[in-house]
């Protein structure tokens, strides 16, 4: 793990820290796209010691965060119905539905089986024919190739008993509809290194063009995150709006190839309802045509129970950056990781799990 | 071994509709019906080779012979899958674990019960393997197994086998004084690298396919107790093994116990490439994750380079580190300075850790 260990050096990142604070001459306003970054900013106490030179707001990278309440309520009927088992990411397992969660399916009974890759799900399909199993298919694009190789083999192995509860999300059509809003707070983006390693950023070009926006394509390593924001600040301070990509040792231009033609071949763009959104035009992935018998939506009766959303929680202000999660009148009263109000404390890369989690002073021995 | 319940004794001989040599190779639920297929189970498998560490008396219940010393308990029950993994196995984890309780609380380990709760169908050869790792175990950490029990359950009841244990140890002077003497400026330390039974468990449990695989801390943490009751005596404020949750539920624990503030930082704490690669992907702590052989301790300010120099001298502690202070209370019972130095709240591990998706 040395590879990891040179982009965490206390002292690189002092420097960066300096530069950045040198370089900015006014407060700059960034957006990081991606949970997995806001927890990163958090973790490694980066976002602290940028306070009152850049303000890191959150975007709506979470995955787990934006699945639909509908999808969610689906799985746990699924795992509820005899001979199926429901596999899913272990992420999704807590966060709540309409009224329960998977766990609390799987409490209750419910055949929930956590796996670590959809390939697993495919193995599972093939150790117990007497069963269907569906598989929960969640996550950006950086899953998405994963679950079209679950869906291939499938279809290989000749594996009937296996289908997808498809629930993929698009990150661009996200901040398109973000910064298509009047009053967002954006003045640039790093975008998620990891999505843009399996699809490339080649499509920022027209989006950075449009909107005019700096977009830097940025890691997760402390190091990253900080070249990532001097960058953004540099661009700024010059006005200027291109895109960058200080991702270089992990993201080329044009993404995976092999990744994105496989994506291609078994998904299709569509519309997507968004938790806290929403729909998002073009802001999701869903099987083509000549897949769906994979498709568990396509193969399950569904019943149509009403979807109950839960007023108090302001996933959507805290997901575009609007509200800061400790400004959340709920949060860390009646709003915390062991009784959650919403996903975004829910889930590991969650905006308010994470201040929650890493955050000085909360108040954490109540 | 005590054989304590004897259920429909014989009965089923007469009625079952298998010749008994069908099942000559697994455990079946006649095994656990009390009769001559019992105590042949038993005689024959469990006692021979559980012989060097056993005491020989079937009777009910065993006498203890009295050393005037006090005594302590502990109970603790196993229900590890797989039951191999790297570096150990469900027998020695139990015997392991079970005199791990009694060392930490100050007590040389010295007798225990072993209660086996079998899953119809487990292979002899699976069960003896087992057993033969506890007689090592057993031996190795000088403790008597004094009775025992066997029950098999139905398919599906149980995951191949649970054990069940009963610890009795000797308290030695002097007794750590535990978690509530906890001064501001004591010093933690912790005996080894971090999370390595929980990694090792999961990574073959959910075949994860990383190379090299994690190996289980499992072992006896007696020996060094030992060491630093001999070296550091009352210096040492509490010990405890870090199970499940890891490091991190122990310093919660403590952390309520004695209201103050226990504060580790990153940089010191001792984790394999192994288990930091699988953290790393799975989006797991290593603080969060269960050891089995690793402890964590609390000794007076300034004695924590010594214990530290007395840990490192045992095999499999060579990582033995300081990593941390306790302070007066602040606004997060446990914290945590990260890359940067700032202090962060540490969380208090919530169910079982799940990995995550991205
Ligand atoms: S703190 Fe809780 S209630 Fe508030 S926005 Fe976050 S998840 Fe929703």
């Amino acid at each position: 793990m040395k590879y990891l260990d040179e982009y965490r050096d206390p002292a690189a990142a002092q420097r960066l820290l300096a530069e950045i604070r040198k370089t900015a001459t006014r407060r700059w306003t960034l957006m990081e796209v991606c949970g997995g970054q806001t927890h990163s900013l958090l973790r490694h106490g980066i976002a602290a010691e940028l306070e009152g030179t850049v303000e890191l707001i959150h975007g709506p990278g979470c995955p787990v965060c934006v699945t639909s309440q509908v999808d969610i309520d689906f799985a746990c009927e699924l795992a509820q119905r005899e001979d199926m088992i429901l596999a899913s990411f272990g992420d999704m397992l807590r966060v709540p539905g309409s009224e329960r969660s998977l766990l609390d399916v799987r409490t209750a009974g419910g055949q929930v089986q956590v796996v670590y890759s959809p390939l697993d799900a495919v193995r599972l399909a093939q150790k117990n024919p007497q069963r269907q199993i569906v598989f929960f298919a969640v996550g950006f694009e950086t899953t998405a190739p994963a679950t079209a190789l679950a869906v291939r083999q499938a279809e290989r192995d000749g594996v009937q008993n296996f289908s997808l509860l498809v629930s993929h999300v698009r990150v661009q059509p996200a901040m398109e509809s973000l910064v298509k809003t009047p009053d967002h707070r954006v003045q640039a983006f790093l975008a998620a290194g990891h999505v843009c390693t399996v699809m490339g950023y080649e499509s920022y070009e027209s989006f950075v063009e449009r909107y005019q926006l700096p977009v830097v394509v940025t890691g997760f390593e402390p190091l990253d995150l900080l070249e990532g924001i001097l960058a953004c600040v540099r661009q700024l301070e010059q006005g200027q709006a291109r895109l960058e990509n200080c991702y270089a040792r992990a993201v080329q231009a044009a993404g995976n190839r092999a990744a994105r033609d496989l994506v291609q071949e078994i998904y299709q763009i569509n519309d997507r309802t968004w938790r806290g959104f929403g729909v998002i035009s073009r802001g999701g992935l869903e099987l083509r045509p000549e897949w769906s018998h994979f498709d568990a939506r396509l193969r399950f009766e569904k019943s149509e129970l009403p979807v109950l959303e839960n007023d108090a929680c302001r996933s959507y202000d805290v997901m575009t950056g609007q509200l800061k999660p400790t400004d959340c009148p709920e949060f860390g009263k009646r709003c915390s990781p062991d009784s959650p109000l919403g996903a975004p404390m829910v889930s590991s890369e969650g905006a308010c799990a994470a201040y929650y989690r890493y955050a000085m002073p909360v108040d954490h021995t109540t | 071994m005590t054989e304590r319940e004897g259920k429909s004794q014989g009965g089923w001989q007469l009625n079952c509709p298998v010749s008994l040599r069908d099942y000559a190779e697994c455990v079946t639920l006649a095994h656990g019906e009390g009769g001559r297929l019992s105590r042949k189970l038993i005689q024959d498998r469990i006692l021979k080779i559980l012989q060097p560490v056993a005491s020989q008396s079937l009777d009910d219940s065993t006498r203890l012979p009295h050393s005037g010393q006090p005594l302590a308990m502990t109970t603790d029950s196993f229900v590890v899958t797989p039951l191999f993994f790297p570096g150990g196995d469900i027998g020695s984890l139990a015997i392991y674990g079970t005199v791990n309780d009694l060392a930490v609380s100050g007590a040389r380990p010295r007798w225990l019960t072993l209660s086996l709760i079998i899953e119809e169908g487990l292979p002899l050869a699976v069960l003896e393997r087992i057993l033969e790792s506890v007689a090592r175990a057993a031996g190795e950490t000088a403790v008597q197994v004094v009775a025992g029990d066997t029950k098999v359950v139905p398919r599906g009841a149980v995951d191949g086998l649970f054990i069940n244990t009963a610890g009795v140890g000797e308290l030695l002077e002097p007794v750590p004084p535990g978690p509530a003497q906890l001064q501001a400026g004591d010093e933690l330390i912790v005996s080894g690298p971090l999370g390595q039974h929980g990694m090792a468990v999961m990574a073959v449990r959910e075949e994860l396919g990383i190379e090299p695989l994690p190996q289980s801390d499992s072992g006896s943490l007696y020996p060094a107790v030992e060491q630093l009751r001999l070296t550091l005596g009352t210096r040492i404020r509490c010990l405890r093994d870090a199970t499940r949750g890891g490091v991190a539920a122990v310093l919660h624990e403590w952390a309520e116990v004695c209201g103050k503030t226990l504060s580790i930082e990153e940089r010191t704490l001792p984790v394999t490439p192994e288990v930091r690669g699988i953290s790393e992907l799975l989006g797991l702590d290593p603080l969060h994750i269960a050891n089995e052989g690793t402890m964590l301790l609390a000794v007076e300010q300034g004695v924590a380079a010594e214990a530290v120099a007395q840990l490192q001298m045992i095999p499999g502690m060579e990582r033995a580190s300081r990593i941390g202070v306790v302070r007066e209370r602040g606004v997060a019972p446990v914290t945590v300075q990260r890359t940067l130095g700032a202090e962060q709240p540490l969380a208090d591990p919530l169910g079982s850790p799940l990995p995550r998706i991205c």
